[in-house]
């Protein structure tokens, strides 16, 4: 008698998969990338496509020694978005050289020394960016002016920037969250007379880098590739740091609301890392955590920290405390409910 | 009007449930040779009365059902009894059962029948016999005998009797074909149903995506002219809302207490079908013979709701529905007992239909293609966005895979309900459901173990405490002879004759038994077992009866002796089936 193939069940199964998800984030850092490149020029873009040929050659190289089929795991597109978020994070016109050392350690270190997908504790982008960031702090800080600014550098000199073996050196410009940290004692009025790339909301460019990158991650919500528990509660724990340090306008206090909201890294942050499902906590309430106590630390980082921005920090150290939220917020099973209670 | 309330999580997977045209029923005949198993509940399987070469007549007992989770089977056509042998069985795990194989003799002849037509007027107690008797198990499904259920529910305050129309899994349209066709049937065995608990309410709870059904269950509701309150409610497609725990929530907002039943909410939930057997067996005297199958599947050439018979081989169904899938598929094709999401996968047709087959799915491979390989776990979380239980699946998929028993039964490894949301959504296509299952047995089977070295370990420290009490008894008993004797000794003087009689009896009071050499023969032996049983220490009954034997073998020849008769009835070898 002919045996059937068997198989548990279910035995349907929906259309998602670990590759589309990957894609749809993908697709959703197109406007923050556009929104970089008017800005600042084709810096980010060369970032991200030189950083991509780089991270899927590691992959290659390392799903080889790991014994395991390299098309099969390079499909998922997993190490693109780890390679494309670490690209954004870097200064545009990063040498090539930094920027393979940032994608070694992300996809080596961060990723497939834990395991590979799925078994990494700390965000892979976030490892690369920090390693590079305590490396070269002046290479890692080294930002053009944006638009209106200064003068965008064109694609020869972004090629020029890539392939030598130095670093940058075209003009560099300190970003707001920089002018705002080195700058104590100063009303935030003149600091705005006297530095032209802040703006009356946060620097000029910067705003809308933030709201592109806003916009990408409302789309992702809306195609329920994660919920908005992380973000919101990031978003909502920095805004609240931030009005609780507001003086009214002297630097020393450091930002309002809106400057602290699209400045730096908070919506890239916001969206395209700490939604990261791998390193985070896993339940909704979890979540809710895990984001505020990144915004909090966001904050204390911006305004006491030696580092101009600290999304990067934030999420390292919260990625430590995962497991321990997870222990603590697992969500009431079906039947644990108090009756009457219908939350 | 009813309030709808919601469930956490929930999928909308494609409902195919127009393919089986619901509402249509095909009536198949008796077919020429039925294949009766005596496993159709969950219990224990029925003790057969019949012997090979009986005839039988429809509706005869052919076994009897062995405990309160077994169910009686009757005989699904007339004819003779040509074997009592092992057949394939529509099982998970493929394996053959126990099966009546019956020849029809084509009459189809009832056997004499007794039906209740004023069933009002009987004691609950009576009624639920009569449903016992009739064999009769929850028909969506779980196969629940319902007589238990009832005995169950009649202990409780009940007040809603709860007929579960929902019919959430795809494909499957059986109960929505019954709804339609026989509407006042369902109605009037949930007011037989109702009676036996004492319940005042029957409320009936349809997917808005069977209207036919709703409608035709509203004008039965509007006819009723019964003692019970009805209401009909329709509520939002979603699987999985056929859950009765899910249902329940649905039409209450209150959630069955965890590890608890409906009936702590006053509540007992019934399948449409259940009811139409019910009413079948109580006003016609008819025991379960027949159910309605949803044939259905890409594969068929006819997809249709058929009335079969029990034991009815589920290929001629298929080759009477167009079955071509077969040959042209090989290996590929797969056929499914129950619905996508919960039903489980035939290894061949030859098995026949069950009280619990109500749907025999024939997909085609691009229809619902084998799954892909499992990719790594993102932690996405969309599976606890499913999740209906409220669990969190890709920790619980972490932790059976790390075998952490403590955090599975921690995140509530059972309260999953394996309706498969998680894995439908999961991107990485991880049979996660598989994993539960797993898991679930390995931590039943681990608490089997532990219960069994807990009593081992009872048996020989009660045993250790019997044993020194005896020695200490023994000993006060010659330490009191000696003494005796001793006296005897003194007061008789110097009568050396005395006393030799005196020494002679001391010793051979104390030393007789060592010398024999029957006695020391036996203490060998157990002395020799006790070693073969300390070789297999990883299990650690076997270690425990090892050490008594061994402590055992250690005693005095006179012990030994008496225990190693005792040790051939020891419990130990039985444990299993003497645990509580």
């Amino acid at each position: 008698m002919m045996m059937r193939r068997t198989a548990s069940s279910p035995h349907a199964a929906g259309s998602q998969s670990v590759a589309k998800v990957m894609q749809t984030v993908l697709l959703a850092t197109v406007p923050g990338v556009l929104a970089l490149t008017w800005y600042f020029g084709p810096g980010t873009l060369l970032n991200v496509l030189f950083g991509s040929l780089i991270a899927l050659g590691l992959e290659y190289v390392v799903m080889r020694l790991r014994g395991r089929d390299p098309l099969f795991y390079l499909r998922d597109y997993s190490v693109l978005v780890t390679a494309v978020l670490l690209c954004i994070a870097l200064p545009p016109y990063a040498p090539w050289w930094l920027i393979t050392v940032g994608m070694m350690a992300s996809v080596l270190l961060g990723k497939h020394l834990f395991g590979g997908l799925g078994f990494n504790p700390f965000n892979p982008a976030m490892v690369g960016y920090v390693v590079l960031l305590v490396s070269f702090p002046v290479q890692m800080s080294a930002w053009t002016g944006p638009r209106g600014v200064a003068t965008v550098p064109g694609i020869g000199d972004a090629f020029a920037a890539l392939f030598t073996t130095g670093s940058y050196d075209g003009v560099t410009m300190a970003t707001p969250l920089d002018v705002l940290r080195q700058n104590k004692g100063l009303m935030f009025e003149d600091l705005l007379t006297q530095t032209p790339q802040l703006s009356t909301r946060a620097g000029i460019g910067w705003e809308w880098v933030n709201l592109a990158f806003l916009a990408g991650g409302l789309w992702l919500l809306r195609q329920k590739i994660f919920t908005w528990h992380a973000p919101v509660a990031m978003l909502a724990a920095l805004a609240l740091c931030a009005a609780a340090g507001f003086d009214e306008g002297s630097s020393e206090g450091g930002g309002s609301v809106t400057f602290h909201l699209l400045s730096g890294g908070t919506m890239f942050g916001a969206f395209f890392i700490i939604t990261d499902p791998v390193s985070s906590a896993v339940s909704n309430r979890g979540r809710l955590i895990f984001g505020a106590l990144i915004g909090v630390l966001i904050y204390i980082i911006r305004s006491n920290g030696n580092y101009p921005d600290g999304v990067a920090f934030a999420v390292l150290v919260l990625n430590f405390a995962a497991p321990l939220i997870d222990q603590y917020t697992q969500p009431a099973i079906y039947g644990t409910r108090k009756r009457g209670d219908e939350s | 009007m009813r309030v709808i309330h919601e469930f956490h999580g929930g999928i909308h997977p494609p409902e195919r449930k127009a393919l089986s045209r619901p509402g249509a029923l095909q009536e198949a005949a008796a077919p020429p040779l039925l294949v009766v198993p005596l496993t159709q509940s969950s219990g224990e399987p029925a003790t057969p009365i019949v012997t090979v070469g009986d005839r039988v007549r429809r509706g005869q007992l052919l076994a009897t059902a062995q405990g309160d989770l077994s169910a009686n089977i009757h005989a699904p056509t007339s004819g003779i009894i040509t074997a009592i042998e092992s057949r394939p069985v529509p099982h998970p795990s493929g394996l053959e059962d126990r099966c009546i194989v019956l020849e029809a003799d084509g009459a189809d002849e009832w056997t004499e029948l007794t039906p209740m037509p004023d069933w009002r007027g009987v004691e609950p107690g009576t009624l639920i016999d009569a449903i016992k008797a009739a064999g009769i198990v929850g028909l969506g499904g779980a196969g629940f005998p319902t007589a238990t259920k009832l005995i169950a529910g009649s202990r409780r305050e009940i007040h809603t009797l709860l007929i579960n129309g929902t019919e959430c899994e795809p494909y499957i349209t059986a109960d929505d074909t019954l709804m339609q066709r026989r509407p006042e049937a369902i109605l009037e065995g949930a007011e037989i149903l109702a009676h036996a608990v004492s319940a005042t309410t029957l409320l009936i709870g349809i997917e808005d995506n069977k209207p036919e059904a709703i409608a035709a269950m509203q004008q039965a509701a509007e006819r009723y002219s019964g003692p019970c309150e009805v209401e009909v409610v329709s509520f939002p497609t979603l699987y999985p809302s056929g859950g009765e725990k899910q249902l329940i929530e649905i039409l209450t907002g209150e959630q069955v207490p965890r590890g608890g039943y409906p009936a702590d909410l006053g509540i007992v939930c019934q399948n449409p079908g259940t009811a139409v057997a019910v009413r079948d067996a109580v006003l016609e005297g008819k025991p379960l013979t027949e159910r309605i199958v949803t044939l259905t599947g890409e594969a068929l050439r006819e997809p249709q709701n058929v009335l079969a018979r029990l034991g009815t081989p589920i290929e001629w169904l298929l080759e009477r529905a167009g079955y071509t899938a077969a040959d042209e598929q090989g290996n590929d094709a797969r056929l499914i007992h129950g619905g996508p999401m919960m039903g489980f996968a035939l290894s061949t047709p030859a098995v026949p239909v069950i009280k619990t087959t109500n749907c025999v799915l024939a997909p085609t491979a691009e229809e619902l293609p084998p799954a892909p390989p499992a990719q790594p776990c993102i932690r996405c979380g969309h599976c606890a966005e499913a999740c209906p239980a409220s669990l969190l699946p890709q920790q619980l998929y972490w932790y059976a895979r790390s075998k952490d028993n403590e955090q599975l039964e921690q995140h509530g490894l059972f309260d999953c309900i394996e309706c498969g949301a998680c894995a439908y959504v999961c991107p990485s296509h991880i049979p996660l459901v598989q994993y539960y299952r797993a898991a679930k047995d390995s931590l039943r089977e681990a608490a089997a173990e532990k219960q069994r070295a807990e009593q081992a370990k009872a048996r020989f420290e009660a045993r250790q405490a019997r044993v020194e009490r005896e020695t200490a008894e023994r000993e006060a008993k010659r330490a009191a002879r000696r003494a005796a004797a001793q006296a005897k000794a003194d007061s008789a003087g110097e009568d050396p004759v005395q006393a030799a009689i005196a020494r002679a009896k001391a010793r051979k009071t104390a030393g007789a038994d060592s010398a024999d050499p029957v006695q020391a023969a036996i203490a060998r032996s157990a002395a020799k077992r006790a070693q073969a049983a300390r070789a297999d220490e990883n299990d650690p009954i076997k270690a425990a009866v090892a050490r008594a034997a061994a402590k055992r073998a250690g005693l005095t020849a006179n012990k030994a002796a008496d225990d190693a008769s005792r040790a051939n009835t020891d419990p130990s070898d039985n444990s299993e089936e003497r645990s509580p």
